[in-house]
């Protein structure tokens, strides 16, 4: 364990870590590493196995294959040095409701054998936001404000790693902004955050992204990589019957696949495989009305997709 | 060290603003004393009585006034038949009912013989035996009145029938009971809700990832408890000495020492089950199933143990408040010291012992 100390480059390892519950496979063979100071995001719907991997890496579960080591130190080995050292924000609000803002802060504060002051610099632009609620009892705060006094806490001991789960689930898009902005300002402290959410938007936000699926990475690259990969054509649709639409479009063999995307239908086509005009004359022929074909740039979400459909 | 008190300080608040289970926790002990003490009483009084005589003559009307003159019972129906006593017991309009045999004062007078059958409501069968106690009394005294000279008591013999519970069970010491009882409640029950609403709530996952000792979790979720346990101890003390005058007829130090003791146990128990279970529902099942039933049926504070089947004798051994509850029996009614309790004590801190460590060997640095 001599290796581990802050400086080493690589903050997170992971290596063929795998985990089952019963007969099913919720991590298989995942191998990742994370750098120091990196914003490292895991993006996946909702069972692809995100919390898994948290609690295997937060040394709250034991994987079943494979090693995982944070700053150096080995998830099942060395645990104490682990838990002295991380800040873990887990996917539910996980404070005390009954106690204040401020009792939270300080209890979580001796926890970590330090004191708010002594770290109040770092958290100061998040707590200075929720100070003037300090004896409002956390049960009481809104969605945003739990958030921000989560994180607060996770912070106080000034952690060389942060683990948020799913931090900005259920909370309002102008606190998810907020919230993002504050991650970006701990990287400039050099703290390593590991971060993982269903949004697809908020993948763009990260230095890098693993997908994640059926307890499978995907692909692990920067969201830019992510998205210029994608070969193929994407065309926005939309008609009258957007679910005759749909069925429509999956019936067409040239198209190669297509999604409910909000109000319109994503549509990938293979270069050269099939023209706006074409597809517009098989839907008409199909009957449909004002009809809206229109080229557009892919989305982390759509490289998802992509993704997760070659891997079916 | 800062961590424990913080940590402590902490499970003080949540307790304090919970103001209602804190007031539960504190009234309980009150509670339950006046119930057992006094709404519970076996005490005999203005118990309605039903009268069957059939032929009124002297001797019956004198003993019914007696009877309706003591301040146990009150003559309140008259019967003409049998029929007449199975409608009033049913009703509940009588507990106890006298019967003359016919022609009672002729029968005393020239045979020197005379038959009065006392039937009792003994569906409640420690109240059915004072009152038959207290007729037999009245009865007895009246006879003796009439013929003050003649010791012997042959003179009239009632005949006793218990009505709907033929096997009397006997009345028992409440305090030491309720003692045990509340002991265990607030301890275990109280005790393993606190430490599984952490899992519940997620917060024992963040507590797991911190260098949080899980032994000062335990001690500090401990702590307030064990403090309202005391308060209670005091409590129902002050109680069975001042208002039910029950006086601690042993030494005070050796009844808390096995009282100290008792909660220790109890603590632990509590630990135990908060590391076999995930939710607070369950955990309240599980100290209120398999521990206050046990506590109420098997520890000797309701049912005698020496009346019990075999098979029941011997589980009544793994219950803590048994051996408590016969210690506390022995030092404050019986007023021995600790060298007679020896053997509770003894089976006491082999419980404690077994149950803190198994529970600290289970208690899980890591999830479930």
């Amino acid at each position: 364990m001599n290796i581990s100390d802050n400086s080493s480059p690589i903050a997170i390892h992971c290596e063929s870590v795998s985990k089952n519950y019963k007969k099913i496979e919720a991590l298989k063979n995942i191998n990742f590493d994370v750098k120091r100071g990196e914003i490292f995001g895991i993006i996946g719907p909702d069972g692809a196995g995100k919390t898994t991997l948290f609690r295997i890496l937060t040394t709250l579960i034991l994987p079943d294959n494979g090693t995982a080591t944070i700053d150096g130190f080995d998830v099942v080995a060395s645990y104490k040095e682990i838990r002295k050292r991380v800040g873990y924000m887990p996917g539910r609000f996980s404070l005390y409701q009954d106690l204040t803002v401020e009792e939270n802060l300080e209890f979580f504060a001796t926890v970590f054998n330090t004191t708010i002051e002594e770290n109040y610099e770092l958290i100061k632009d998040i707590y200075i936001q929720i100070e003037p609620f300090k004896n409002r009892r956390a049960g009481k705060l809104s969605g945003g404000m739990k958030q921000k006094l989560a994180l607060s806490c996770a912070l106080i001991h000034k952690p060389s790693v942060l683990f948020l789960d799913e931090p900005t689930t259920g909370v309002d898009p102008v606190s998810r902004k907020e919230f993002w902005g504050m991650l970006q300002k701990l990287r400039e402290q050099g703290i390593t955050i590991l971060v993982s959410t269903p949004y697809m938007d908020e993948a763009s936000l990260c230095d890098r992204i693993a997908l994640i699926q059926n307890g499978q990475f995907l692909r692990i690259d920067t969201p830019e990589n992510i998205v210029g990969q994608f070969a193929d054509i994407l065309w926005a649709a939309k008609s009258d019957n957007m679910h005759k639409l749909l069925e429509d479009l999956r019936n067409d063999e040239q198209v190669k696949s297509s999604f409910a995307f909000g109000d319109s239908i994503h549509v990938t086509v293979e270069n050269g495989q099939l023209t706006v005009d074409s597809l517009k004359k098989y839907l008409i022929e199909r009957g449909h009305k004002n009809i809206e074909i229109q080229p557009i740039e892919p989305t982390i979400e759509d490289c998802f997709m992509e993704l997760s459909n070659t891997q079916i | 060290m800062k961590q424990l008190f913080s940590f402590i300080r902490k499970e003080f608040h949540h307790i304090l603003r919970d103001k209602t289970t804190v007031m539960i926790l504190l009234l309980m002990p009150v509670i339950q004393i006046v119930l057992f003490g006094f709404a519970l009483s076996q005490e005999v009084k203005d118990t309605k009585v039903i009268v069957l005589a059939n032929t009124s003559d002297d001797a019956t009307r004198r003993i019914i006034d007696r009877v309706d003159a003591s301040e146990y019972f009150d003559v309140a129906v008259v019967a003409h038949n049998s029929n007449d006593i199975d409608a009033a017991f049913r009703d509940g309009k009588a507990k106890l009912a006298m019967v003359f045999e016919d022609h009672f004062s002729e029968n005393l007078k020239h045979t020197g013989k005379a038959h009065i059958q006392l039937i009792a409501d003994a569906t409640d069968p420690n109240a059915a035996t004072s009152f038959l106690f207290y007729a037999s009394n009245i009865i007895t005294n009246y006879q003796q009145d009439l013929s003050p000279t003649q010791t012997n008591s042959g003179l009239i013999t009632p005949e006793v029938k218990m009505l709907y519970n033929p096997q009397m069970k006997s009345a028992f010491n409440f305090v030491p009971g309720v003692l045990g009882m509340i002991m265990i409640l607030i301890c275990a029950m109280m005790t393993s809700i606190a430490i599984v609403r952490e899992k519940e709530m997620g917060t024992m996952e963040i507590l797991l990832v911190s260098p949080m000792r899980p032994i000062y979790t335990i001690l500090s979720k401990i702590a307030p408890y064990f403090v309202l346990s005391v308060i209670n101890f005091a409590t129902i003390m002050l109680l069975s000495v001042f208002v039910l005058k029950v006086p601690i007829a042993g030494s005070f130090i050796s009844l808390l020492t096995v009282s100290l003791l008792y909660i220790f146990v109890a603590l632990s128990l509590g630990l135990l089950i908060s590391t076999l279970t995930s939710s607070q529902l369950a955990a309240m099942m599980i100290s209120g199933m398999g521990l206050m039933i046990p506590v109420m049926l098997l520890s000797g504070m309701i049912f005698p143990i020496e009346n019990m089947p075999v098979f029941l004798r011997f589980i009544s051994n793994f219950v803590p408040a048994r051996w408590y509850i016969d210690a506390v029996k022995t030092i404050m009614i019986k007023g021995l010291g600790l060298g007679d309790v020896l053997k509770d004590v003894g089976v006491l801190i082999l419980m404690g012992t077994v149950l803190v460590t198994i529970s600290l060997k289970k208690f899980k640095v890591r999830l479930g």
